[in-house]
C-alpha cells in the first residue's frame, strides 16, 4: 500500500471559481442525527436526608422528576442500609428529546455509624459501567446501546459553616475516580454571603489538601479555551444552592423562591443564590461535556482494569450470567 | 428563551455536541474503482476542489502487463467555514487492466477487511484513546459508458464488496452518450443490479415531516442511480462566463450545469446531505457484520482446536467427547463452552435473536438478495 500527503487545501484562499464543496453541512447532518436519537442523562444525588436533594432536582429541571415527585411519601422512615432508587423521565425541550434519570441514595449518611455506606454507591456505580461492557462485547450489538452509567454526581455538603465533615472526605475521595462528583452547598439560605464564602473557600481547601478532583477535573481540560472556561468555574464551586418548588409574587412577577418573614428568597435570583449558575453550568454548558468525561475516562478506567484482570475479556452472549467484579 | 418560564435549556445539547465536533474535525474515507482511463481522478479532483495526482505518471500498456492491483491512499486536509475535513481517498490502480482479471477485486476486498480488523484490534484493546478510523465510507464504482449496462466483471466486483462496503455506481464519461442513452443505459443498468442481487448504497427513506420540496429532491436522488457523470480539472469560457468544463468544437460540457450531468447531484449527495449516514451505514452495518462473522471464525478455530486436541488425546474415538459435569472447569474452557452454544444458537435460531435482525449473519452462500437495509433499525 502505497501513501501520499496531498497538504492543506483551504478553499477560501485558493480557487475563487466555484470554490465551495459543502463540507460544513456536515454539522447540520450530525445534528438532525442527534435530534432524532435523543439523549441518556443520568444524574444521582447523595447527601443525607433533609437536604432538599428532590427539591433542588426537580428545581433543576423545571418538573417533578425526582423519587419524592413520583408518589413516595415524604416522611417515609430512613431505611437501614444505603439504597439506590432510580427514577427515569423523558424530557422534551425545542425539539430535542432526554431520558433523564434520577438516581437517589436514600440512607446515605443518616445512620449512626456511616462507615462503609458509600459502598452501595460504588457498587451501583460499577455495575452500570459492567452492563455497558457486555453489551459492548456482544457479538451482536445494539446499534444504541442503552446508556444506564451515572454521568454526574451531586454531592450536597449541609451548610453547617465551618468545614468538611469526615463522612464527606471519605465520600469524594473514594468515588471521584469513578464518577464527576459536583459538590453543593445545600439550603445555603441560612449563610449570609461573606459567612458563605468563607465556607467555600475553606471547603475548597479541604479538598485540595486531600487530593479530591471534583467535576469540572483539571486534568481533562482540553486547551486554553476550556481551562480558561473551567477554571472561572471551579473557583466558584462548590456552589451554594437554594432550592424551591414555590412560586412568589415579587416586583410583579411570579418567581420561584422561599418565603420567609424577612423576606423573599429568589432561586434563581443570582444575588441571592447560586442556583441559577448551577443550572447553567450543569445543563447548558456542559452537560455532553459530562456524559463525555464518563464514557472516556471513567468508563474506559473500567474497563482496562477489567481487561487485566480477566486476562483478556472475550466477547460473551447475552444469555451469560452476571459477574460480580467489585 | 429565557424569559420562558419552564425553559430547563438542554436544547442547547446539539449545539454542545457540535462545539466538540467542529474542535475535533471529521474524517472521511473514499474509495474510487475501476478501470483505468474512466476518469477516477479527475473526478475526484472536481469534487473536493484539489489536484492530488498532479505528480502521477500514466502507465503504457506493457507497464500495465505486470502491474498487479495495486492500492494507494492519498490524504488531504480540507477546511471550510471553521469546518476541518481529513479526507482519504482510496484508489485501485491496475484494477480489470489485465489480460485475465479473475478476482482482481481480492486485494480491494482485502484492503476493506484489514481496515476492520485493525479497528476490530483496536476497539478491543486496552488503551482507547486515539483509535484511527481508516474504515472506507463509501466506494464510488465507475462503470464504463462504452458497454451495454453491466459487465461480467462490474457484477463480480460488486456483488463481493456490497457487504463490506457503501457501493455508489457511477457512470463514467458521460458526456459521450446523449441524454436519451443516459436514460436507457440508466434503466438498464438498475436493473442488471437488482437481476443480480447487488445491494448498493440505499438513500435512507424521508421522515414523513419533511417538506414537499425536501421529498421531491429525495424521489430525484433515488431515480438517478446510476450517477452520470463528468468531471473536469480544466476551466472554460461558455456564454461569456467561466465555468469548468470540457471544450469540444460542438459546444462545452460544463461539469456543474445539472442539465449535461449528474455532477452536483452526485457531490451534494456525498459531501452536502448523506456524508454521516454513509459514516453510520459503515459504521453500523458493515462493520458490525465484520465483527460478528470475525468474532464467530474465532470461536469455530478454537472450538476445531479443541475437539481435535481431544481426538489425538483419545485414540479410537471419532466424535468430540462431551465435557463431564463435575470436573472444575478453567475460566477459559467456561468461556469456550458458552461461545459454542452461542454459535450453535445462532446459526439454528436466526428469529430468537433480540435484537438485530440475523440474516446477514449466516453464511453468505445461502444468502438471498435482501434489502440492507433491513439490518437497520429504524
Amino acid at each position: 500500500i502505497s501513501h501520499g500527503h496531498g497538504g492543506s487545501h483551504s478553499s477560501s484562499g485558493g480557487s475563487t471559481l466555484l470554490g465551495y464543496i459543502g463540507i460544513d453541512t456536515i454539522i447540520e447532518q450530525m445534528r438532525k442525527k442527534t435530534m432524532k436519537t435523543g439523549f441518556d442523562f443520568n444524574i444521582m444525588v447523595v447527601g443525607p436526608s433533609g437536604l432538599g436533594k428532590s427539591t433542588l432536582v426537580n428545581t433543576l429541571f423545571k418538573s417533578q422528576v425526582s423519587r419524592k415527585s413520583a408518589g413516595w411519601a415524604r416522611d417515609e422512615k430512613i431505611p437501614k442500609t444505603v439504597e439506590i432508587k432510580s427514577v427515569s423521565h423523558v424530557i422534551e425541550e425545542g425539539g430535542v428529546k432526554m431520558k433523564l434519570t434520577i438516581v437517589d441514595t436514600p440512607g446515605f449518611g443518616d445512620q449512626i455509624n456511616n462507615d462503609n455506606c458509600w459502598e452501595p454507591i460504588s457498587k451501583y456505580i460499577n455495575e452500570q459501567f459492567e452492563k455497558f461492557l457486555k453489551e459492548e462485547v456482544n457479538i451482536t450489538r445494539k446499534k444504541r446501546i442503552p446508556d444506564t452509567r451515572v454521568h454526574c454526581c451531586l454531592y450536597f455538603i449541609p451548610p453547617t459553616g465551618h468545614c468538611l465533615r469526615q463522612l464527606d472526605v471519605e465520600f469524594m475521595r473514594r468515588l471521584s475516580h469513578s464518577v464527576n462528583i459536583i459538590p453543593v452547598i445545600a439550603k445555603s439560605d441560612t449563610m449570609t454571603i461573606e459567612e458563605r464564602q468563607e465556607f467555600k473557600q475553606r471547603v475548597r481547601k479541604e479538598l485540595e489538601n486531600n487530593g479530591i478532583e471534583f467535576y469540572p477535573q483539571k486534568e481533562f481540560d482540553d486547551d486554553m479555551e476550556d481551562k480558561s472556561d473551567n477554571d472561572k468555574i471551579r473557583e466558584t464551586m462548590p456552589f451554594a444552592v437554594v432550592g424551591s418548588d414555590k412560586e412568589h409574587q415579587v416586583n410583579g412577577k411570579r418567581v420561584l423562591g422561599r418565603k420567609t418573614a424577612w423576606g423573599i428568597i429568589e432561586v434563581e435570583n443570582p444575588n441571592h443564590c447560586e442556583f441559577a449558575q448551577l443550572r447553567d453550568f450543569l445543563i447548558r454548558s456542559h452537560l455532553q461535556d459530562l456524559k463525555e468525561v464518563t464514557h472516556n475516562i471513567h468508563y474506559e478506567t473500567y474497563r482496562a482494569k477489567r481487561l487485566n484482570d480477566n486476562g483478556g475479556l472475550h466477547p460473551i452472549s447475552s444469555n451469560d450470567t452476571q459477574e460480580s467484579n467489585l | 428563551m429565557d424569559q420562558d418560564k419552564e425553559y430547563v435549556g438542554f436544547a442547547t445539547l446539539p449545539n454542545q455536541v457540535h462545539r466538540k465536533s467542529v474542535k475535533k474535525g471529521f474524517d472521511f474515507t473514499l474509495m474510487v474503482a475501476g478501470e483505468s482511463g474512466l476518469g477516477k481522478s479527475t473526478l475526484v479532483n472536481s469534487l473536493f476542489l484539489t489536484d492530488l495526482y498532479k505528480d502521477r505518471k500514466l502507465l503504457n500498456a506493457e507497464e500495465r502487463i505486470t502491474q498487479t492491483v495495486e492500492i494507494t491512499k492519498h490524504t488531504v486536509d480540507i477546511e471550510e467555514k471553521g469546518v476541518k475535513l481529513k479526507l482519504t481517498i482510496v484508489d485501485t490502480p491496475g484494477f480489470g487492466d489485465a489480460v485475465n482479471n479473475t478476482e482482481c477485486w481480492k486485494s480491494v476486498a482485502d484492503y476493506i477487511d484489514q481496515q476492520f480488523e485493525q479497528y476490530f484490534r483496536d476497539e478491543s484493546g486496552l488503551n482507547r484513546k486515539n483509535i484511527q478510523d481508516n474504515r472506507v465510507h463509501c466506494c464510488l464504482y465507475f462503470i464504463s459508458p462504452f458497454g451495454h449496462g453491466l459487465r461480467p466483471l462490474d457484477v463480480e466486483f460488486m456483488r463481493a464488496l456490497h457487504e463490506k462496503v457503501n457501493i455508489v455506481p457511477i457512470l463514467a464519461k458521460a458526456d459521450t452518450l446523449t441524454p436519451i442513452e443516459v436514460k436507457k443505459k440508466k434503466f438498464k443498468i438498475r436493473e442488471e443490479i437488482e437481476q443480480y442481487g447487488i445491494k448498493i448504497y440505499q438513500f435512507p427513506d424521508c421522515d414523513s415531516d419533511e417538506d414537499e420540496e425536501f421529498k421531491q429532491q429525495d424521489l430525484e436522488l433515488k431515480e438517478s442511480i446510476p450517477f452520470a457523470v463528468i468531471g473536469s480539472n480544466t476551466v472554460v469560457e461558455a456564454k461569456g462566463k467561466r465555468v469548468r468544463g470540457r471544450l469540444y468544437p460542438w459546444g462545452i460540457v460544463e461539469v456543474e450545469n445539472s442539465t449535461h450531468c449528474d455532477f452536483i447531484k452526485l457531490r451534494n449527495m456525498l459531501v452536502r446531505t448523506h456524508m454521516q449516514d454513509l459514516k453510520d451505514v459503515t459504521r453500523e452495518t458493515h462493520y458490525e457484520n465484520y465483527r460478528a462473522q470475525c468474532i464467530q471464525s474465532m470461536t469455530r478455530m478454537v472450538v476445531k482446536e479443541r475437539n481435535r486436541n481431544k481426538l489425538t488425546r483419545e485414540s479410537g474415538t471419532d466424535f468430540p467427547i462431551p465435557m463431564v459435569p463435575g470436573v472444575a472447569e478453567s475460566e477459559t474452557e467456561k468461556l469456550i463452552r458458552e461461545k459454542d452454544e452461542e454459535v450453535r444458537h445462532a446459526d439454528r435460531a436466526p428469529d430468537s435473536v433480540p435484537d438485530r435482525e440475523h440474516e446477514s449473519h449466516q453464511s453468505s452462500e445461502q444468502q438471498e438478495p435482501s434489502d440492507p437495509r433491513d439490518d437497520r433499525e429504524r
